[in-house]
């Protein structure tokens, strides 16, 4: 089975601005890549060339092994945009329903409320989109891309109007999503939120890929620290596979052991390292 | 095609919960009223006037008075289609309207076709409405009917459906505002075209006579109202023929097939070249 997206050697040039220069980017079936990078790092372009917004200037970008923009494609995915809007005048439900008879989804009034169930905005399918606030607004971005259910849903910062308690709703949604097996493209520039529920990040700065991996593999040791008797002591070049070692001396020494910690590198300072402290 | 009559409907829906036909059908009666109220003086006293000979002063006062409601009506049609597409594509996409429909498979030619067709399901029936109402009334008050009763209004709705097509086209190119202002100019121009048309003709030159033309039919709106004003008096003779072939706000210019054909080559040139200016276009 091809890939959910794949890109190769991706750029784009609007004028004088390279957005992108040379991008290469997998999302396999099924997985969650989170994207990161400071504003300008041609986030919202990569998916924009994706969802067939944006043509590419150069380099290849495939859906589900059809080219980025064909019917095919778009046929294929799901887009919330970073900057949207729904007509003040619709409701939740009648948006839903323009997006199934266009998505072509025969889901009917079932699939509508279950979408509305999932982004949590059940007890608002009849009101209009001019009475939402933001955050639902958000939300039912959300559940508009989820109509059809493509096989790779592009997010672009979908959680930057959402309370906390709404972005648990949405990380929630995004591990319901894995489990059937959906494939995530999240741009996001909250780095809690994609280190918990991604598999693998990108992080693009100016058009370019930085770093990228799993969170472990990103996550460098940062060294072990012991809690004795007589206080704690660091070993700052030490990992986990010296853990052992350090408590069996410590114990034949006949000094006390009241905990251990390995210290990994969080995402937000891979994150700072990668970008080199630019800030947003 | 069921994804273009999706947004066509979507566009309708639209215009009418934003009461966009509330607000157009009150100043429509409005603009009926006025024209009632103006065919009853006028005719009232056209009764009491003895004419110069060979002017027959009723059918001249029902042709000057329908040929003023037909220029009503294709500016109120004109304005009623500008605001229903002047947004579309770049207008849309600034408001962050567009994209989640261009991303869904419809293609971009089917979201222009789509909105091509809702605004011209409001705007042909309602000049065609407004003109047989025009015509019904200056009928009932003068008794005077025009020469054509139908091609006219078909015209004119063509005329509107022209407009339409150009506020389109701008509309993938230039923002909301930009783009009205730009197609309110060009009827503009056109309205000028006739006027010179009419200088051309009493100045009995024929270089401005022939530039007036080609400028309505490079803006056919104007050519085609010509032509519908030449059709309701084609068959009235002598004076009254004469000085109502000059025509209250553009000369009544010979128009006919070949100018109908053009309109429909016209349409598909302006409809490709918004079709592909859309494609090309990053959102
Ligand atoms: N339509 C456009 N025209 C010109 N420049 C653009 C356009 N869209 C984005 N850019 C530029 O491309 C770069 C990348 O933008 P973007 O992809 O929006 O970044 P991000 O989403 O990571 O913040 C920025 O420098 C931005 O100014
Ligand atoms: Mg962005």
């Amino acid at each position: 089975m091809s890939a959910a997206l794949a890109v190769s050697g991706l750029a784009k040039r609007y004028g004088a601005v390279e957005a992108l220069r040379g991008v290469d980017l997998q999302v396999e079936a099924g997985e969650l890549v989170g994207l990161l990078g400071p504003n300008g790092a041609g986030k919202s372009t990569l998916v924009k060339i994706a969802c067939g917004l944006v043509r590419p200037t150069t380099g290849r970008a495939e859906v589900c092994g059809a080219r980025a923009g064909s019917r095919e494609a778009r046929a294929a995915l799901g887009y919330l945009a970073e900057f949207f809007r729904f007509p003040g005048w619709t409701s939740a439900d009648e948006l839903l329903e323009l997006h199934q008879q266009l998505a072509g989804s025969g889901g009917g009034e079932q699939e509508r409320r279950e979408l509305l169930d999932l982004v949590g905005l059940s007890d608002a399918r009849s009101r209009r989109v001019e009475e939402m606030s933001k955050g639902m607004q958000q939300r039912l971005g959300i559940a508009q891309a989820l109509v059809g259910a493509p096989r790779l849903l592009l997010l672009d910062e979908p959680t930057s109007a959402l309370d906390p308690v709404g972005r648990r709703t949405v990380r929630t949604l995004l591990e319901e999503l894995r489990r059937r097996g959906v494939s995530v493209l999240l741009n996001s520039h909250l780095l809690s939120e994609i280190e918990l529920v991604c598999d693998r990040v990108v992080i693009l700065l100016a058009g370019q890929v930085v770093t990228a991996g799993t969170p472990a593999e990103l996550a460098s040791p940062r060294g072990v620290e012991i809690d004795t008797d007589r206080g704690t002591e660091v070993h700052a070049d030490a990992g986990r596979d010296d853990v052992p070692q350090f408590v069996e001396q410590l114990v034949r020494d006949g000094r006390k052991v009241y905990g251990v910690r390995v210290r990994t590198s969080t995402l937000e300072e891979v994150y700072v390292e990668a970008v080199g402290g630019e800030t947003e | 095609m069921t994804a273009a009559l999706t947004i066509a409907g979507y566009g309708l829906r639209e215009a009418l919960r934003r009461k966009v036909f509330v607000v157009v059908c009150l100043l429509t009666v409005a603009f009926v009223i006025l024209y009632w109220i103006g065919n009853r003086y006028t005719f009232r006293h056209v009764a009491d006037i003895v004419p110069p000979a060979g002017i027959d002063a009723q059918a001249f006062a029902g042709a000057f008075l329908f040929g003023m409601a037909m220029f009503g009506t294709l500016f109120l049609g004109t304005v009623l289609a500008i605001f229903l597409t002047l947004g579309v594509v770049r207008g849309d996409a600034e408001r962050g309207l567009l994209q989640p429909l261009v991303v869904r498979p419809v293609g971009r030619g089917a979201v222009l076709v789509a909105r091509f067709l809702g605004a011209a399901a409001v705007c042909v029936p309602y000049v065609l409405v407004l003109y047989f109402a025009t015509m019904g009334l200056t009928g009932a008050e003068g008794g005077w009917w025009p020469d054509r009763i139908v091609t006219p209004g078909l015209e004119l709705a063509g005329g509107v459906l022209v407009v339409a097509a150009l506020s389109l086209l701008g509309s993938v190119f230039l923002s909301s505002i930009a783009n009205g202002i730009a197609i309110f100019m060009i009827f503009g121009g056109g309205l000028v075209a006739g006027l010179l048309g009419n200088i051309g003709h009493v100045l009995n030159s024929h270089g401005l006579v022939h530039a007036a033309k080609i400028a309505a039919w490079a803006m056919p709106f104007e050519a085609l109202y010509q032509d519908a004003l030449r059709e309701i008096t084609q068959n009235t003779s002598g004076l009254t023929g004469f000085l109502l072939r000059l025509g209250p706000f553009g000369g009544a210019e010979q128009g006919g097939v070949a100018l109908r054909l053009w309109v429909l080559a016209y349409l598909a040139i302006v409809g490709a070249l918004a079709v592909a200016g859309f494609a090309r276009r990053d959102l």
